[in-house]
């Protein structure tokens, strides 16, 4: 009888995080997804958001979000598998961790200065000779710096996981005559696949919306729904239609979830 | 256990401290009691020399704090908690705040030197007989460019801006207004067009300037003009005047079609609680004199007709700061168009950035 009440009490912080943090604002955000921008009640944000202004958008959205996880995946699962063979594994993997720990905005505002006109990468450029080009506000620059912001969280999980891989299941591999390629292929990429989940997952979702970047590094020429949140908030007051957006992003979220999520668990 | 406590009671400790330090320092200084003025204005946009030397002439003590955004200021005024006595919106802004209630009339009899403001920028359509605010400082919308990155071509006209050669040379102001403007002004339509015909065409037209585009951002514009990341921008006359001041190569045009007249505006908000310091405060900087030195510091054109004789010639007689009258009869101060059509421009002006190459 005391062991339940104390455990209602624990109980409490959490439903009530839940409830205020979580509940409370998303059904806000529906709420305020049936107004239009004279606060009529009304279904016209959603036909809106069925135009093609924001279906491209949104499939821009996607594409960027797809090629920023794909490319930070590439780059961080050979690295989170070197980590785990270095000798100071904890070390270098706060050294890669360190740059998460500077404001989004000082990281944006540097790389304007490396890829500007003047920068240090076209500097480099001219030098090797290949000459000056434009980097900064185009697409390469943007998906660029979101793989460098990215990857920290890309890597976290996936070395956590390679780090909990019991190298007996790679010895066993080897006797058993399997080759390096069929070891990773059939042993260490399966065991450690909800690592990856769960880095695409922390990168692709965030990628989505992402927005400040889309002006300081792309310089407008790429537009997220998230721009387009920012832009419907702060500029137009537009709450309805910014609500919308968001309402579809939450929706894209939870069905990503879903499928990448870890069903087998406990099977 | 007893670590974690140890840490909350030195953190509480600390924060007890700095608490006690803070409003002793307060106290000493004069900020506590009746007698402070909280003024509440963009960045770096008053000399801070008047500041002190308004202190000294009224014993009144001044708490400067700042925003950056017209939104971002009305939002911090209408949710309460605050105590500005003393704003300063842009003209758009005065007009919303005064339909939702948020400013307090002032009262003229204490403003003496209000004689000393150009009648040209008195009484406009935003605040009718300057019930609720005073001009702080004007300007125009313009093109900032490099004479020298342009091998001496020279923009006069905004239809200028679609010359082939300018590829990838153009950087523009993340603002729907200032750019759709852009289109507008070029087509020979009005600022305040509300004609959707009108308004696709200036679009259409906009979307052909794509290709000499580099980029569409927002404060960073002056940092990339001044460094020659670009050799054209389209940015307020203000920013202008410090980029210039920066970059000595740049020079800005205020095009001949004709453009936005924009204004900031003390006002005195619902907020206030000493109303007769904001009075003295307001009629203070009108001062010729102070206005005069206020305009040296800052920049930006000066509505005070009494202090352009206490500016230097240059500046006065600078024409792009200062614009002739006949051009500025072609000058236009952005209505508020109301919600739906304000929405209507940020729509087309979000389906321009989406427009590719």
């Amino acid at each position: 009888m005391e062991n339940k009440r104390t455990r209602g009490l624990y109980r409490i912080p959490y439903l009530l995080w839940i409830l205020l943090f979580v509940v409370v604002p998303i059904l806000l955000v529906l709420y305020y997804s049936f107004f239009d921008i004279e606060g009529n009640f009304s279904f016209v944000n959603y036909q809106k958001f069925f135009t093609p202004v924001y279906l491209k958008m949104t499939l821009s959205s996607f594409w960027y979000a797809f090629l920023i996880t794909a490319i930070s995946l590439l780059i961080s699962y050979p690295t989170a598998y070197l980590l785990t063979k270095t000798r100071h594994k904890q070390l270098w993997l706060l050294l890669i961790i360190v740059p998460s720990w500077i404001n989004l905005l000082l990281k944006a505002y540097a790389f304007i200065g490396i890829f500007g006109t003047y920068g240090a990468a076209n500097s480099f450029l001219k030098m090797i000779g290949i000459g000056s080009r434009q980097i900064l506000f185009t697409d390469f620059s943007f998906v660029f710096v979101s793989v460098y912001i990215f990857i920290p969280f890309m890597i976290l999980p996936i070395f956590n996981a390679l780090n909990e891989l019991n190298p007996t299941f790679i010895d066993a591999a080897n006797d058993l005559g399997a080759s390096k390629w069929t070891t990773f292929r059939r042993v260490i990429f399966p065991l450690t696949i909800d690592g990856v989940k769960s880095g695409c997952q922390v990168t692709f979702i965030p990628a989505l919306s992402l927005f400040m970047l889309t002006r300081l590094i792309a310089g407008n020429r790429v537009i997220t729904l998230g721009t387009s949140i920012e832009q419907h908030f702060l500029v137009t007051q537009d709450w309805g239609m910014g609500s919308t957006i968001a309402v579809f992003l939450i929706i894209i979220m939870v069905l990503i979830m879903v499928v990448t999520g870890t069903r087998k668990r406990g099977v | 256990m007893n670590k974690l406590v140890r840490f909350f009671l030195f953190i509480a400790v600390v924060s007890a401290v700095l608490l006690y330090a803070i409003s002793s320092l307060n106290s000493s200084q004069g900020y506590s009691g009746g007698n402070t003025l909280t003024v509440f204005n963009w960045g770096d946009y008053i000399d801070p020399d008047l500041i002190k030397k308004f202190e000294k002439e009224t014993g009144i003590k001044v708490i400067y704090e700042t925003f950056d955004s017209n939104e971002a200021m009305m939002t911090k005024i209408e949710q309460g908690g605050t105590n500005y006595d003393i704003a300063v919106p842009s003209e758009y802004m005065i007009d919303k705040m005064r339909q939702e209630d948020l400013l307090i009339p002032l009262d003229h009899s204490k403003l003496p030197n209000l004689k000393h403001i150009d009648k040209r920028f008195m009484d406009l359509q935003f605040d009718p007989e300057n019930k609720y605010s005073i001009p702080y400082f004007w300007g125009t919308v313009g093109i900032v460019y490099n004479p020298k990155m342009l091998h001496g071509k020279e923009i006069t006209s905004w239809n200028d801006l679609w010359d082939p050669d300018l590829k990838n040379e153009i950087l523009l102001t993340d603002g729907a207004r200032e750019v759709i403007g852009m289109g507008l002004n070029s087509l020979g339509y009005s600022l305040n067009d509300t004609n959707k015909q009108h308004l696709v065409e200036a679009k259409e037209k906009l979307d052909t300037l794509t290709p000499n585009i580099k980029a569409i951002v927002g404060d960073e514009i002056k940092m990339l003009l001044a460094n020659q990341e670009a050799s054209v921008g389209l940015v307020w006359s203000g920013d202008a005047s410090e980029i210039m001041s920066e970059n000595e190569d740049l020079d800005y045009v205020v095009p001949k079609e004709g453009s936005n007249l924009w204004f900031d505006n003390m006002v005195i908000p619902k907020t206030a609680k000493n109303i007769e310091a904001a009075h003295k405060f307001i009629n203070f900087m009108l001062d010729p004199k102070v206005a005069a030195k206020n305009t040296d510091y800052v920049g930006y054109s000066t509505p005070n007709k009494g202090a352009l004789k206490y500016m230097p010639k240059e500046v006065v007689e600078d024409e792009r700061f200062y614009p002739s009258p006949e051009l500025t009869e072609k000058l236009e101060v952005y209505e508020n168009l109301g919600k739906k059509n304000l929405a209507y421009y940020n729509e087309l002006f979000l389906q321009f950035k989406m427009h590719r190459k």
